[in-house]
């Protein structure tokens, strides 16, 4: 909890001063392409409240951003906040259905790998998580896009939704977003699913050697009674937090995902905001807003392994 | 008679240092996937290093190109051309310099970052230690994608700001690594001798340190090169790369934005992600060998 504050404190001081390097006078940026003069620019200055000591531009920039106000977006002219708003909440979709989807499948290849270690099947989901790890998420994507939805014409190649459907039924808008959010969630999965395989199946082996394991055994229990009840909710444990820590993760995981299906989120709000300027006030304010979700993260876990494992306690 | 003695000495150490590296030597070549990484990153090596001779920069001119846009493969042009009539395979030949002089550039960074704070919070331990690793520890925390976009949009582009970001963004691993080797290093015996013989914390880190913690760095460095080499890509596909020199990112960059997807020029996109794929796979088989050979624990697997 104190390492969380802490970690929150670094991250507003890291951004605050970050974006006060900057090459150029912020005043200077924000008038560019106009012709202005002396007294305009003292004038953004003071609106700005460039023109009072570090220290204090500091603590107003803790309060604004506790406010909620992270300054106007250069490329949409609009409050960053706004801006980032209306990106959340695909992103939430795409990053929860990629997390549970990996995490299920994930979770299943670990068991059946641990259980029958050195099969072909343990053998090959070990290959396959060595690959995924070595391949740039967003040209997954681009091969998805190339081989499903241009060659063989299943899934639509970009967006969220096909535009004029507005008036449709919400049966046919909810299969529409569905169509859409498939390759780009199946890039996803197919990303993370080797990491969820593999801890899975160490955890298991590593259960499997558990004193409590060969009790069972020894009692007669069959011995998928015995992977169902007394291994896999043990080895859970790990893939729990792994998850929870994910979770924060992955959303600026998928910047690039985003970016290559034209994913309406906050990672194509990234990528828009690096190539429209840049953009450095909605960038800060997505820098902010990603180490705050794995900061998060990093707290849910904790506590939800507390909940879990009696053994840690309450932290 | 004396200095008889010392040059035996460092004479021993130095057969034992070549033993050591024999044995090492042979660890490895026995290790089937060790080998293989190693011979995948050879070829890119030699690719890299003979880029000039194989696909000279003449054939790479935006306004003279050699072909006509977005040729399909033929036997002039074995893997195409891009949209500006450029010829693909010189264009990965080209990348792969690029992609592994920053893979490189960028572990050296990081490297240094990692060892010089690992060995001074490990070995001088205190409120040094405690600074040292908290702020270690709130760069682990940091998701590294948006603080390396965040650096490398305020700090704009080129070839070196993209190695300092990603050194700086990677560093943290290594550096507790490190500092846990040299918390167990400080407590030998050999350390404590030196000590009372009056050796001095330089004499001790650079002659007793330094050395055991070397090896570690090295099997660390493997595994950071690989993903220097993804984060680079993907900086560059996300258009913060150095927009005067070609790397396996920057293709694929400008072949999302010509539009190679929905044009089906799949021999425009393929080539420069399966460069990637190889030369990290390559890095990660390497890096998995080193951590069996160093680690004997692990080798039974």
């Amino acid at each position: 909890m104190v390492g969380a504050v802490g970690t929150l404190l670094f991250v507003l001081v890291l951004n605050f001063f970050l974006f006060r390097i900057l090459p150029g006078d912020p005043e200077r940026t924000l008038t560019r392409l106009q012709r202005v003069s002396p007294s305009t620019i003292d004038e953004v200055k003071r609106e700005l409240g460039l023109d009072r000591p570090l220290a204090v531009q500091f603590f107003d920039y803790l309060g604004d951003t506790a406010r909620g106000e992270l300054g106007i977006s250069y490329v949409f002219s609009r409050p960053v906040s706004e801006v980032i708003g209306n990106a959340l909440w695909p992103t939430i979709l795409l990053v929860g259905v990629a997390t549970v989807g990996a995490t299920i499948i994930g979770t299943l290849i670990g068991i059946w790998g641990a259980w029958r270690r050195g099969s072909v099947v343990d053998a090959a989901s070990l290959g396959f998580g060595l690959i995924t790890y070595a391949m740039p998420e967003f040209w997954l994507g681009m091969l998805l896009i190339l081989g499903f939805a241009v060659a063989l014409d299943w899934f639509p190649t970009s967006f969220m939704t096909t535009p004029g459907l507005a008036d449709a039924s919400a049966g046919v808008q909810l299969v529409d977003t569905l169509e859409h959010l498939f390759l780009p969630a199946l890039t996803l999965v197919l990303a993370l699913l080797g990491e969820y395989a593999l801890i899975m199946r160490s955890s298991v082996i590593e259960a499997m050697n558990e004193d409590y394991v060969t009790t069972a055994r020894a009692k007669g229990m069959r011995e998928a009674l015995v992977l169902r009840k007394h291994v896999v909710p043990n080895a859970l444990l790990p893939v729990v937090t792994l998850a929870a820590l994910n979770l924060g993760f992955i959303v600026s995981g998928a910047i690039t995902v985003e970016t290559v299906f034209s994913w309406p989120g906050l990672g194509q709000l990234t990528f828009r905001a690096i190539n429209g300027g840049p953009d450095y006030p909605l960038l800060q304010g997505l820098f902010l807003l990603f180490s705050v979700a794995v900061i998060f993260a990093n707290l849910a876990a904790d506590l939800l392994l507390g909940l879990l494992d009696p053994r840690i306690g309450r932290v | 008679m004396s200095a008889q003695a010392t040059r035996s000495a460092r004479a021993v150490r130095r057969t034992r240092r070549i033993e050591a590296f024999k044995s090492s030597a042979r660890l490895f070549a026995r290790n089937r996937m060790g080998v293989a990484g190693l011979a995948i990153l050879t070829v890119f090596v030699i690719l890299a290093l003979f880029a000039d001779v194989l696909a000279p920069e003449s054939r790479l001119s935006v306004t003279d190109a050699p072909g006509a846009p977005l040729e399909p493969p033929s036997a002039q042009f074995w893997l195409g051309t891009d949209e500006l009539g450029r010829s693909v395979l010189d264009l990965v030949i080209q990348g792969a310099q690029i992609s592994l002089l920053v893979g490189f550039l960028a572990t050296a960074i990081s490297m240094l970052i990692g060892a010089l704070v690992g060995i001074t919070a490990g070995y001088f331990g205190g409120w040094i230690d405690v600074i040292l690793m908290r702020l270690t520890d709130w760069f682990l925390v940091i998701p590294f994608l948006p603080l390396a976009i965040v650096l490398a949009a305020v700090l704009g582009r080129g070839l070196f700001v993209i190695a300092f970001v990603i050194g700086i963004v990677t560093w943290p691993g290594t550096a507790r690594v490190v500092r846990a080797q040299v918390l167990t290093l400080k407590e030998r015996p050999y350390v404590e001798r030196a000590r009372a013989l009056g050796a001095s914390d330089r004499q001790i880190i650079g002659r007793h340190i330094l050395p055991n913690v070397f090896p570690l760095i090295f099997a660390n460095t493997i595994l950071v090169v690989a993903v220097a080499i993804l984060t680079e890509a993907t900086l560059s596909f996300l258009g913060l790369g150095d927009p005067f020199s070609v790397s396996w990112g920057s293709i694929l960059e400008s072949a999302f934005a010509e539009g190679a997807i929905s044009l089906g020029a799949w021999w425009y996109l393929v080539p420069p992600g399966l460069c990637i794929v190889l030369v990290v796979l390559g890095f990660t088989m390497c890096g998995y060998a080193f951590d069996e050979i160093l680690d004997p624990r692990l080798r039974e697997r």
